[in-house]
């Protein structure tokens, strides 16, 4: 079914702009669509795996006897009994040739990382069957000691991997003065601290579960001649790649289809055990096999997300402006270097200098292994922790020069005139208004009289202190141009595919190569062809996630969609126009160079004669009466390589009250003003973004995932990690200002992490704003009621551990504090 | 997840449920609304032989009133408390905490019976119980049935008065009709269990502090009354000075957990505070 609404009076006058609800809703949200566990094969046999409970062992010895004489078991499967047939996990972006990275077997073999790693298969005739029968497998193990804390890691005293030799996997820098984009931290450090103002901190990313709604589950049919296999992923066409270069099945044997997936945010950009384990096993057997996940293991093996400790130094004038930043990341990436896990941290090196004017600038990032669930893309990659860091350090910088945080910011940010602009870090940025943005949010938030309402709660000591938290942001995203991803050593390109089909009824099939896990790319891909071919938005189906449909494809994920995978469509669909022109010239009897289209028309000029797309598109199929030479198709394909990123920007501004008597936090208001260029549907900009911020707000405020001693994931559940729903939540205010891209056709900028990676400094710079007076300034995330609290009560803050201060604390001996040289670093030692 | 397999059965009357439950002793597990067991079978945390389901006996179900009692059969839902006038007027304390328990489909499902035998030390209606006094009827063997006092029913973390082979069915409730009443739950999000709960209702006379009833969630292995509180409220005008020193001792004695939402002097730390707001708001101060 298609829903349209009535047309508003502001509408624009075609389809691009249009608050049209999503056509994919009603079979989203009823579930009546299919979902990979929605599917039932003839014989199809399920999956169940037995999984460690240790963070670090020896696998010893696995009976698996009693289980395999379990009713309805067909077979029980040891990574020893799969060992050469079950692929690998692949490590897809080494970042440089020095870089450690342990193999990572789908079902281990002799050796467990992390609790939750698979030891053994379970293959049964139902799903219970399985499951009961994997608590019938019996492992031996020896227990490893674990390393757990990333501090601790960096030690090298004890090892992830003991055949590794070290826990560091690998070290990456970007230093202004080397690559001629900007001056030398170094000076300009020892320059502040002598004249001017240096502000040290220390922050922590804390881990995080992606906790996408539906949870993982791969079928896969070898009764074919093509191996077909279903998963939840938003990677269909990586994951062909990638089991065509592990498993050793030639990739045009491959089939893989993501039907319906339910959300993913990065947590599906991944190849998965499970995925590999399912497909070795069903070849093995010759049977359909399906593998769906429990929540619980969901939350302890799918991957993880963020996890830093970040060490920033900035220096500045005694104005304000700032003169440097040196940004030292720790990256936690968990037991195994994921498929794009051991880049996301670099993504932060072009974002913590943000919107701003820097002289000096220098990225270092060390990645460290741990015995904990492998770390991956999250909602933003890489430049939520980036722009976490500098929104705060601004704050801290405002304080500490005694002038208004935003006033600090417009004293060094990019201005409106000076884009395009190449920033310190080297990063053209080539649109953008910070201050037309900031000027709406403050309208919209009644930022004086916030100010006003907060001096007043101060001067009457209430129990109920007011906060104001501020995050101008940007961020890079539409990834990626393919160039820029080479010379990162990335390992595959970042184009994007499009193809479209003239039917002969006069509908028009769109094939895109961005696979859509919720987003709304059928609404919207409709609309911007709609508009380009002057066909009804209903007329046009739009088919995405299945490699034999869409053969050619790099999926969804790093705000690519829209940016690359629309231009694509857009430049397909002018492909289809230049095609049809000589058609429509020779049953208009015209000449080609006399022939214009507007509206879905191709016209004389000069007359009133014409003929439609669809009059075209039938005329090219019956093929009856076409000019000598031309094809008879109007369909056409397009792929579409960006010269560069998208970098959306904008303003938000966060009320935050605190109970000084509990911690307990409470938001007032939340107002975003984004630039995302011109918008093709405001509606699923609008849940965009709401959605965006309640990610990024729960950083701030709920979620973190925490192991404890032992290396057993504590927030195992729902009921632990404290995922926020809607009662949790308020109504955001939203709005835009448009600067649109000068890099695609439509002007289109990327919006579907812009919230979250903007939301969280926000939170927290509220948060320690309302408690500043009271001798705070920091509070480590998630910002519990305790531990606000406990801050208000030590005039300090509080640390995640509880007995370490989090900022500044660069005293003697403190981990992290090595000179960054690159050749000592990957060897692992520090000092 | 796929619990473990089970059988099922389903009686229709308070003996046979009981004699099902002496047939198959320690293997059988109650299903009194499902809200905790279901997670717990589907976590394969336990694995009972035997589920009896007591949500086709109609003796179980409904309000009434008898004299100056509310009588709620045990395997009454939350939604039904809440929909209830009689519950809201004769033991608001209920109701309002009633309010707060997880999300609307759980309250749909759970019932005040099943959450009172399992006794989490963190689920919301153990301290409302407590405060008003609340009888507790037990069945066994025979068609017997004793009543337990609220303040002799919780005995330990997850244990109760039930014993294996008897049933909850109802909860007497002396009815504390004109006497305000408010829940304070601390949480950090809506459909959690509470880091801190406090249940008060408060009898006002002339704007003091007639009488007080105070029940504490989760500040230790049972839900807690602070009858010392009580009795310091006792005459006192309802305001901010009075009650916080009436309220001052409130956690003394108590032993509430350490986890991630709070180590237990901060529990300590929040009972006192929130005792005094939700005193303070059920004297309608």
């Amino acid at each position: 079914m298609t829903i349209t609404e009535e047309r508003q009076t502001d509408a624009p006058e075609g389809e691009v702009g249009r608050s049209r609800r999503r056509k994919e809703d009603q079979r989203l949200i009823t579930g009546r669509t299919r979902w990979t566990d929605n599917i039932q094969l003839p014989g199809m046999l399920h999956l169940a795996m037995v999984r460690s409970p240790f963070a670090h062992a020896n696998i010893t010895a696995i009976d698996t006897d009693e289980a395999k004489a379990a009713p309805g078991v067909i077979g029980v499967f040891t990574g020893a009994d799969l060992k050469d047939t079950q692929g690998v996990n692949a490590n897809a972006w080494p970042l440089n040739a020095e870089q450690k990275a342990p193999e990572h077997l789908p079902v281990a073999v002799e050796h467990v990382a992390c609790a939750g790693e698979i030891v053994a298969v379970v293959v049964a005739r139902t799903a219970a069957q399985a499951r009961d029968a994997a608590e019938l497998v019996d492992v031996d193990y020896e227990e490893l000691p674990a390393v757990l804390d990333l501090r601790e890691a960096v030690k090298d005293e004890v090892l992830t991997h003991p055949s590794l030799g070290t826990n560091t996997s690998a070290f990456w820098k970007l230093d202004s003065a080397e690559q001629g984009s900007g001056g030398d931290i170094e000076a300009a450090i020892a320059k502040a601290r002598q004249d001017g103002i240096v502000i040290e901190r220390e922050y922590r990313q804390q881990r995080l579960v992606p906790a996408f709604m539906e949870p993982r589950s791969t079928v896969v049919d070898p009764t074919g001649e093509q191996l077909v296999v279903w998963s939840a992923t938003q990677i269909p066409h990586i994951l062909r790649f990638l089991i065509a270069a592990t498993m050793g099945i030639p990739e045009s044997k491959l089939r893989v289809i993501a039907p319906d997936v339910g959300g993913g945010f990065g947590g599906k950009l991944q190849t998965t055990p499970e995925e590999f384990a399912t497909i070795a096993v069903a070849r093995r057997l010759g049977k359909p096999c399906k593998y769906t996940e429990t929540r619980s293991e969901s939350i302890l093996s799918a991957h993880h997300g963020r996890d830093q400790i970040q060490k920033l130094t900035l220096a500045a004038e005694r104005d304000g402006r700032v003169t440097g930043l040196k940004v030292e990341l720790l990256a936690d990436l968990g037991a195994y270097v994921a498929i794009v896990g051991g880049g996301v941290p670099v993504l932060g090196a072009w974002m913590f200098n943000s919107i701003y004017k820097f002289d000096a600038y220098q990225f270092n990032c060390r990645t460290v292994l741990t015995n904990k669930t492998w770390v991956d893309a999250y909602r933003g990659a890489g430049r939520p922790e980036a722009t976490y860091g500098i929104e705060r350090l601004m704050d801290e910088l405002a304080d500490e020069v005694g002038i208004d945080p935003l006033e600090l910011r417009a004293k060094n940010w990019i201005t409106h005139d000076e884009f395009p602009f190449t920033t310190v870090a080297g990063m053209t940025y080539d649109s953008g208004n910070y201050e037309a943005a900031t000027a709406r949010a403050k309208e919209l938030f009644g930022y004086d009289e916030l100010r006003e309402e907060q001096r007043r709660r101060r001067e009457s000591n209430d129990p109920v202190q007011l906060g104001i938290g501020i995050s101008t942001f940007t961020e890079m995203c539409g990834l990626a141009p393919s160039r820029v991803l080479g010379s990162l050593n990335y390992g595959a390109g970042g184009w994007e595919h499009a193809s479209i089909r003239m039917l002969a009824t006069g509908k028009v099939e769109v094939v895109t190569g961005a696979s859509a896990h919720g987003q709304g790319h059928e609404t919207a891909w409709s609309q911007i062809v709609a508009d380009r071919l002057g066909i009804p938005f209903e007329d046009i189906e739009v088919l995405h996630g299945d490699t034999q449909i869409a053969p050619r494809g790099m999926d969804t994920y790093g705000s690519r969609s829209l940016v690359v995978g629309a231009e694509a469509v857009i430049r397909a669909a002018d492909k289809v126009i230049e095609k049809a022109k000589p058609i429509a010239a020779h049953m208009l009897e015209a000449s080609v160079d006399d022939i214009e289209f507007s509206a879905g028309r191709f016209g004389v000029k000069g007359t009133d004669r014409g003929v439609s797309m669809p009059e075209v598109a039938l005329e090219s199929w019956t093929c009856h009466n076409l000019p000598d030479g031309v094809e008879p198709t109007i369909d056409a394909d397009a792929t579409f390589d960006p010269d560069t990123f998208s970098f959306p920007h904008g303003t938000h501004l966060c009320a935050m009250e605190v109970d000084t008597e509990t911690g307990a936090t409470k938001m007032r208001s939340y107002v975003a003003v984004d630039d995302i260029g011109v918008i093709v549907n405001p509606l699923i900009v609008e849940g965009q973004e709401h959605g965006g911020l309640v990610q990024g707000i729960a950083q701030a405020l709920w979620e973190g995932a925490e192991y404890d001693d032992q290396g057993t994931l504590v927030t195992g559940s729902f009921v632990d990690y404290t995922l926020p729903t809607s009662a949790d939540t308020i109504s955001f205010v939203t709005d835009h200002t448009t600067s649109p891209s000068t890099t695609n056709t439509l002007g289109t900028k990327g919006v579907g992490e812009a919230g979250t990676i903007a939301s969280t400094p926000a939170v927290v710079n509220a948060i320690v704003d309302a408690v500043r007076h009271l001798g705070v300034n920091d509070i480590v995330m998630p910002c519990t009621p305790e531990r606000v609290w406990k801050a208000i009560q030590a005039g300090a803050p509080v640390s995640a551990e509880g007995e370490r201060e989090a900022a500044p604390h660069f005293d003697e001996g403190a981990p992290n504090q090595a000179d960054p040289d690159p050749s000592a670093s990957v060897e692992g030692s520090l000092s | 997840m796929i619990p473990a397999q089970f059988d099922y059965v389903a009686p229709e009357t308070v003996q046979d449920a009981i004699a099902a439950l002496a047939e198959h002793g320690d293997d059988a597990k109650v299903l009194a609304g499902g809200q905790s067991l279901l997670p717990i079978l589907r976590m394969r945390l336990n694995a009972p032989g035997v589920i009896v389901d007591l949500g086709r006996i109609p003796e179980l179900q409904g309000i009434s009133e008898e004299g100056d009692h509310l009588v709620i059969g045990a395997m009454t839902t939350y939604a039904a408390l809440l929909a209830s006038e009689a519950v809201s007027t004769h033991a608001g304390v209920l109701s309002k905490a009633i309010h707060t328990v997880a999300d609307p489909q759980i309250r749909h499902r759970g019932t005040i019976g099943g959450a009172l035998v399992h006794a989490d030390p963190a689920g919301d209606v153990g301290a409302p119980a407590l405060a008003l006094g609340a009888e507790l009827v037990i069945a066994g063997a025979g068609g017997a049935t004793r009543t337990v006092a609220a303040d002799d029913f919780f005995e330990d973390l997850f244990t109760t008065a039930v014993r294996d082979g008897e049933l909850l069915t109802q909860v007497r409730v002396p009815k504390h009709t004109g006497w305000g009443a408010h829940y304070e739950k601390f949480v950090r999000v809506s459909h959690q269990w509470s880091i801190v709960g406090v249940a008060a209702t408060v009898r006002s006379e002339a704007g003091s502090i007639a009488e007080a009833r105070v029940g504490l969630t989760n500040m230790g292995s049972t839900p807690l009354r602070a009858k010392a509180v009580e009795e310091a409220l006792v005459g006192r005008p309802a305001t901010d000075e009075a009650v916080r020193a009436a309220v001052a001792s409130v956690a003394d004695g108590t032993n509430p957990p350490s986890d991630l939402n709070g180590d237990s002097d901060y529990r300590k730390h929040l009972a006192t505070v929130l005792t005094r707001r939700a005193v303070l708001a059920a004297a309608g101060a």
